[in-house]
């Protein structure tokens, strides 16, 4: 699915991801921690093209695609969904429009009929109720308005539509109370299955106990230090970075 | 080679092209013989005559304005033709058949089919080509009903005492520089007579094509609702793309009666000249309507070309809980500079007005709002509320707020909203994420913020203008 080989990039001469090797496979779930300044957002934005992060070396590649030679929008079509930390409002674009644009050009990439807006309609309805948004949610601008937990559900009502291949969440649990946290992994959760895989950046071990992941992986500097499963997790949970070095303890207390 | 690049221009600009018409038009210049001579043309009463030399006295006596935030060369009216009609059109054809089937085919790459059983139901149109209507539809089931749209020229000698009292009374001769050009060689456009009491049974609209080289159009439309009627009228223009700057100096006056309500909504798309500036039309033009008691005038407009658009559709509330609404969007690209913006006078105790202006600009362009907002010592309780949005597309552009706010009774109330946004990079970053090429993501952004203006146009129109606003914007990403 996924393959990352000695991948490096910088943002602003500044190289942030530094060498980093990462193999997801079709159904894993693999989670992404790191202390601070890591470069957890930076890779999600590097994997999906974002202007202003450069490439400097190693490979990408997305179903033997090299993901790195692709415009955003086609890495996107080519089944890379990013779900964004901060996202976005789009005044006066209601959510409908929006989504129903989106989920045609990605089904002309696979070489599926549009949806009518009827047909489309059925389906956005399904994915509101299940991310627990009200249904008038699909008229109201993209984004607009919307609380930071809004903006979560909002952003996995999207996926659910888009049925991506790979799914790069961005601390999809920040700033959401225990209740949107369950609607978020419960969501994630009905996604999951044999052909979809998902790279999960957090901050707290939390969203783990409701997302359970295959692997997890902790970067630190801009490469994966340590590997493991679920349990690593916990273990950064109790005891910090601190197997990091004195440095990262400090810098994430 | 040449083909390729004929074929990105006329993306660029799909009404671009020249009709190769045969056409009467007059030497340059501007002078007394010249206005005498557009009279004779129109074979016009002796009133007619004499009010347009009197326009043309004042208007040698103005000096043109320059405090509009535009730069552009002086303007050598006397290098520019004031008469320039179809030779064909001189024996006064009777019905299409009779019209020079050249003419026709025009309208119909613009999209305007002017036989009746082609048209979208409902819809009148006045086709004027430079200075000369030609043919006007529907006008016997108008009639029916009572209403009258004709071109002015008709009118003036059809309906000489509507005509002589209401014209000039709304925007007079001496009214500003370019209103008294006008004035003085003002050669078609449409008249409208609502009378008490009716709805007019179809829009009406007027579509205007520049076509000749160097000469300007300087129509002239005057509608009148009577008490209690009803009527919504729109307006299309269009130019061939040239080198040369173009002058169009228009004129539209629209009465209101008690309890009457016009809707007015313009898309504008004249030649916006090339991105280095070259060639476009000059869009000079006065637009005012006045509301008697309980009378209602909305102007909707979407202004996507001129290389200069100086434009200010106001309302004069004069009668008592008249209301006057302005619906704007502007976009810029290019070397385009565009200052446009409303005045709402309120005279009258209650009367209401409310003012939403959208502003895009792109590439290098300009573009500036410029609203006046007037409560005068009798307009109590009189309320208006403005909001002013500007978007921008890129660093090179720029755009401008200059809201004038003057109010001479104390329970008035004006209230004025702006904001500056820019198509954000994140907002593109999001847009492509999700699988849409940017051009598709800024077409959807700038529709986005044009909503609330374009919910104002009739459907057909709306349509119209999105994708027109889709065509403007090609290659502004990036």
């Amino acid at each position: 699915m996924l393959s990352i080989n000695n991948l490096t990039a910088k943002v602003e001469d500044k190289t942030i991801i530094k060498g980093l090797n990462l193999e997801v496979k079709p159904g894993e779930v693999h989670a992404i921690m790191g202390p601070n300044g890591a470069g957890k957002s930076t890779l999600g934005y590097v994997l999906s093209g974002r202007e202003g992060y450069e490439v400097e070396g190693g490979s990408a590649t997305l179903n033997n695609n090299d993901l790195l030679d692709m415009d955003i929008e086609e890495r996107a079509r080519e089944g890379l969904f990013l779900a964004f930390q901060y996202p976005v409002e789009i005044p006066g674009v209601s959510n409908m429009e929006f989504m129903k644009e989106s989920v045609n050009a990605i089904r002309e990439q696979r070489g599926e009929d549009a949806l009518s807006a009827a047909e489309f309609l059925k389906i956005a309805k399904d994915a509101c109720k299940q991310v627990q948004l009200p249904l008038d949610f699909l008229k109201r601008g993209v984004n607009e308005g919307f609380s930071g937990g809004e903006k979560k559900r909002n952003e996995i009502m999207q996926m659910i539509l888009l049925k991506p291949t790979l799914c790069i969440l961005d601390e999809s649990d920040s700033g959401l109370d225990v209740d949107a946290l369950q609607v978020v992994a419960n969501g994630v959760n009905s996604q999951r299955d044999a052909n979809r895989s998902f790279i999960v950046v957090t901050h707290y071990q939390r969203l783990l106990d409701y997302i359970k992941p295959d692997f997890v992986h902790i970067l630190a500097d801009g490469k994966i230090v340590k590997s493991g499963d679920a349990s690593l997790a916990l273990e950064v949970e109790k005891e910090g970075y601190a197997f990091l070095g004195k440095g990262y303890e400090e810098a994430n207390a | 080679m040449t083909e390729q690049i004929d074929q990105a221009l006329s993306k660029q600009y799909e009404a671009g092209f020249v009709s190769d018409i045969e056409s009467e038009t007059f030497e340059s210049g501007l002078n007394e013989d010249i206005i005498r001579r557009i009279s004779a043309m129109k074979e016009e009463p002796e009133w007619m005559l004499e009010w347009r030399l009197k326009a043309y006295q004042t208007f040698l006596e103005m000096d043109d304005p320059d405090w509009a935030h535009v730069n552009f060369p002086k303007i050598d009216f006397q290098k520019i033709s004031y008469y320039s009609a179809p030779k064909s059109m001189k024996d006064k054809p009777k019905s299409l058949d009779e019209v020079d089937p050249e003419l026709l085919r025009t309208y119909e790459k613009l999209g305007i089919p002017l036989y009746e059983q082609e048209m979208l139901a409902g819809v009148a149109v006045d086709a004027v080509f430079d200075s000369v209507s030609v043919v006007t539809t529907f006008r016997e089931k108008l009639e029916e009903a009572g209403v009258i749209f004709c071109p002015i020229s008709e009118a003036v000698h059809k309906y000489p005492d509507l005509i002589k009292k209401y014209i000039g009374s709304v925007v007079p001769r001496s009214d500003n520089y370019f209103a008294a050009l006008n004035s003085a060689v003002f050669t078609d456009g449409s008249f409208v007579f609502i009378p008490k009491g009716v709805r007019c049974p179809m829009e009406l609209s007027t579509y205007f094509r520049i076509n000749e080289q160097n000469t300007g159009q300087f129509e002239r439309t005057l509608i009148i609702a009577e008490e209690g009627s009803h009527v919504s009228y729109l307006e299309g223009c269009t130019a061939p793309q040239r080198d040369e700057n173009q002058l169009h100096a228009a004129v539209v006056e629209l009465v209101a009666m008690d309890n009457a309500k016009i809707k007015y909504s313009t898309v504008q798309n004249w030649y916006p000249g090339d991105e280095q500036g070259r060639g476009g039309i000059y869009n000079f033009v006065t637009k005012r309507g006045i509301c008697h008691t309980n009378a209602h005038i909305s102007w909707t407009q979407v202004e996507t070309g001129s290389s200069i658009t100086w434009k200010y559709p106001s309302c004069v509330l004069k009668g008592d809980n008249s209301v006057g609404e302005f619906y704007s969007v502007a976009l810029t690209r290019g070397a385009q500079q565009a200052d446009t913006g409303t005045k709402m006078i309120h005279l009258g105790k209650n009367t209401r007005s409310t003012i939403i202006a959208k502003g895009i600009s792109a590439k290098n362009s300009n573009n500036a709002y410029r609203g006046l907002v007037q409560m005068g010592p009798k307009a109590d309780n009189a309320r208006n509320f403005t909001q002013c949005d500007s978007l921008l597309i890129g660093d090179k552009c720029g755009a401008h707020t200059f809201p004038y706010i003057e109010s001479r009774n104390p329970s008035a109330i004006v209230e004025h909203e702006a904001t500056t946004s820019k198509v954000s990079d994140e907002q593109l970053f999001l847009c492509q994420q999700r699988g849409l090429d940017p051009e598709k993501a800024v077409s959807m952004i700038v529709n986005g913020f044009c909503k609330e203006v374009f919910k104002e146009l009739p459907m057909e129109f709306a349509v119209e203008a999105g994708k027109l606003l889709e065509i403007s914007l090609e290659g502004s990403v990036g």
